[in-house]
């Protein structure tokens, strides 16, 4: 899901996403249309790891929405992104009990190690971004970070940097 | 029908159920402020999302406790309710609401161009607001003008939502979309990109419905004071048909009347060089419109034909149904003609260079601005028109000249080009432009006049959004036409037109609800829809009031044809007054 550029092989990821849209059987002439926005934009974001303009544009087309709507609807979630991700996405959970087991400074580690913020741009390499998140439900494993989906329990600010790392080696 | 009762500030009243608070109490003559709520945006769509809580009242009987509730919002559904509107609790609610919404506005009143017409401002004021109890965080983002019509200034929003409901709702537009979320969330575009590179149709309703100074005209006043002001300059001005019922409330006339000659006489006082009007190309649109109309008729070819005056309709068009394109009228707004013979046929008559000629417009509108800027519109680098004054802007000019038109004396327009008959009046109101072009066409076919009352083509009159009608051209031809205003309204009887070509054979379509009265540069009518049809009544009285109500009667039209065009339609006429559109 992450680490996904729109040059790379565009036309076949417009096509999954088309496929996908036209699979769901919508009817254009009905207004409730839009409710399905949220369901394709969460796919759209799985095929190009992010939802930059060209994306959205070409959401509100196929649905015979404004463009304007379907931005309306990127800008208000925080799952949405317009900005291409790292190929690994590292969420470190900032929910109350993994707050209180000290993820703020697991972080912070991993933000000065890798030297950019969180939610912000990836690493010039392109290989990782940070994001803060809330709860993942793991909370009985707090402080909790998860890396492309997986997840990883009572981490330590230098366990953390011992785990980016071996992405790192990975490449 | 099922009615409750409701004591409001100890006065009962009975109201049907489901009557909002806010309704009931005025009804009883009780005021409560409101500022995102709008009864009318347009086409009778209310705003109402309950969002800025200036309207709380303290309600007992819908809760176990009294509860805070918004009255724009909340309905009286059973007996018994007993409201305050101004119980400590309610005042202290009101205020504390109003104080964090200034909390986060510019408070640059003095230089604000919603200056002293802003609704925000006038509660601050009601309220009498001293000092802000909360300083803290703000919104600051930077002022768009990228186009040359409309600008916005998203610092002053207060997220009423007023624009975005008129430009989805009212007008299917689709532009702005409310963007983000929380403390910095804003009513954007897409990707929050310029407003230039939106499908805006610069139709200006988003102008008029702003409570504040958060979206608002591009303004060329300051350009208009310099070409008066500069001795090389000829500046001629014309004034469109819907301005002249408009401008009047604004100086103390009752609201709807036309005060056409106090208006020419203001405009002299200002400087211009000669007093046109927009009248008179309205009379020449229509002398080439209805032959256009009677030629696709006898030939039944590219029916309908849409009326093509309106430029926020045209870039509609333009950017929504691109596979109608070759339906429009090709015949340029009275605008366009205005510039177009005025800097040509005038230009040659008085001996000044086109260059030399400043031609100013007076239009109730803000997609004039953008239509007078259109590539198309410019020849040997001198534009058609030059700049685009809308009635509001007028009316701050004579302000700042001193000049009050209730103190004006009459004058008529200058000759050659201000001449006009009362087919051209009601081309500011939606209907209008199809009457007037059936009025002319009907002399084309039969080679008479209508007789009498005939040339009141009463079907097509009146501000419903859709209208339609049969109308015999000539005995026993009979054809079918349709007047809509408000882009939601086009839209649909465009897919009407999809559906079934055949339906209609000619269509007028106004981008603004109700016509060009509504315009998004005229004088504010803060959703009292009411004085939209005393502007209409003023405008039909206009009409009424001329010997000559048809446009091929306007002797100075013949005078053009024979010293300059030829006849209609013919190359020089196709030159200077067509234009063709394009895909957005």
């Amino acid at each position: 899901m992450c680490g996904k550029k729109l040059s790379e092989g565009a036309a076949a990821k417009f096509a999954e996403l088309d496929a996908f849209i036209d699979g769901l059987g919508i009817d254009l002439e009905d207004a409730r249309r839009r409710g399905r926005l949220i369901q394709i934009l969460h796919r759209a974001q799985d095929i190009f790891g992010y939802l930059p303009r060209e994306v959205q544009a070409h959401v509100a087309k196929k649905l015979l929405l404004p463009e304007s709507a379907v931005s309306g609807v990127v800008s208000f979630y925080n799952y949405f992104t317009t900005t291409p991700k790292g190929k690994y996405c590292i969420n470190v959970c900032l929910g109350t009990a993994c707050y209180v087991k000290g993820s703020e400074k697991v972080l912070s580690e991993i933000e000065r190690v890798l030297g950019v913020k969180a939610d912000t741009v990836p690493t010039a390499d392109g290989l990782f971004s940070i994001s803060a998140l809330r709860c993942v439900g793991a909370c009985g494993l707090a402080p909790v970070m998860v890396i492309n989906g997986k997840v990883y329990g009572k981490v330590t600010p230098a366990k953390a940097v011992e785990i980016v790392n071996e992405y790192k080696k990975l490449g | 029908m099922d009615q409750v009762t409701v004591t409001i500030n100890g006065t009962q009243v009975s109201v049907p159920r489901g009557t909002t608070i806010l309704d009931a109490a005025k009804k009883i003559g009780i005021n409560i402020p409101t500022l995102c709520y709008c009864p009318d945006v347009g086409c009778g769509v209310p705003n109402k999302p309950a969002s800025c809580r200036i309207c709380l009242v303290e309600a007992t009987g819908i809760r176990p406790r009294p509860i805070l509730a918004p009255a724009c919002a909340t309905p009286i559904e059973r007996d018994g309710i007993v409201v305050s509107t101004n119980s400590t609790r309610a005042l202290k609610a009101r205020r504390t609401v109003l104080e964090l919404l200034l909390s986060d506005h510019p408070k640059a009143c003095l230089v604000c161009t919603k200056n002293q017409e802003c609704e925000l401002q006038k509660l601050a004021a009601e309220f009498g607001i001293s000092e802000i109890e909360y300083q803290g965080e703000s919104n600051r983002f930077p002022i768009d003008e990228s186009s040359n019509a409309i600008m916005r200034d998203l610092s002053k929003c207060i997220m009423c939502r007023r624009c975005e409901t008129v430009c989805n709702k009212v007008q299917t537009v689709g532009a702005l979309t409310g963007y983000g979320r929380g403390f910095s969330a804003k009513v954007g575009t897409a990707s929050m990109v310029p407003l230039a590179d939106t499908s805006c149709t610069f139709c200006g309703q988003c102008v008029n419905a702003c409570p504040v100074g958060a979206i608002s005209g591009i303004s060329y006043v300051k350009k208009v004071w310099s070409a008066l002001n500069d001795p090389s300059k000829t500046v001629i001005v014309q004034t469109a048909p819907a301005v002249r019922v408009a401008i009047g409330q604004e100086f103390g006339f009752e609201p709807g009347k036309p005060v056409t000659k106090k208006l020419v006489a203001g405009l002299r006082a200002l400087g211009f060089n000669k007093v046109f009007d927009t009248n008179f190309s309205a009379d020449l649109t229509i002398m080439e419109e209805a032959n256009e109309l009677v030629n696709r008729i006898k030939e039944n070819k590219n029916l309908p034909i849409l009326t093509s005056c309106c430029p926020g309709w045209i870039n509609f068009i333009e950017h929504n149904f691109p596979d109608l394109l070759h339906i429009p009228s090709s015949c340029k707004s009275p605008q366009q003609m205005f510039g177009a013979i005025a800097k040509s046929y005038y230009a040659e008559k008085i001996g000044v260079k086109p260059a030399d000629l400043i031609v100013v417009s007076i239009m109730p509108c803000q997609a004039k601005k953008y239509e007078a800027a259109r590539p198309e519109f410019e020849h040997d680098g001198v534009r058609d028109v030059d700049y685009i004054i809308t009635t509001r802007e007028l009316c701050k000019m004579f302000r700042e000249a001193g000049i009050n038109l209730g103190n004006m004396p009459d004058d008529e327009y200058d000759s050659p080009l201000g001449e006009s008959t009362g087919a051209a009046d009601i081309f500011g109101v939606t209907g209008g432009v199809l009457e007037a072009a059936l009025r002319t066409a009907y002399f084309f076919i039969n080679g008479k006049n209508l007789d009498g009352d005939a040339i009141n083509f009463r079907a097509v009159r009146g501000l419903s959004g859709v209208k339609e009608a049969k109308v015999e051209v000539a005995p026993g031809m009979i054809i079918n036409v349709a007047a809509a205003s408000g882009l939601g309204n086009a839209r649909k009887v465009l897919e009407m037109v999809r559906k079934d070509p055949k339906r209609f054979q000619a269509i007028e379509i106004m981008a603004c609800p109700g016509g060009c009265i509504n315009g998004g540069g005229q004088p504010f009518i803060h959703g009292q829809t009411d004085q939209l049809l005393k502007r209409m009544q003023g405008l039909y009285s206009e009409d009424e009031r001329k010997t000559l109500r048809m446009s091929h009667e306007n002797p100075d039209i013949k005078k053009l044809y024979d010293e300059y065009l030829g006849s209609y339609g013919s190359e020089k006429a196709h030159h200077l007054l067509h234009t063709n559109y394009h895909q957005k």
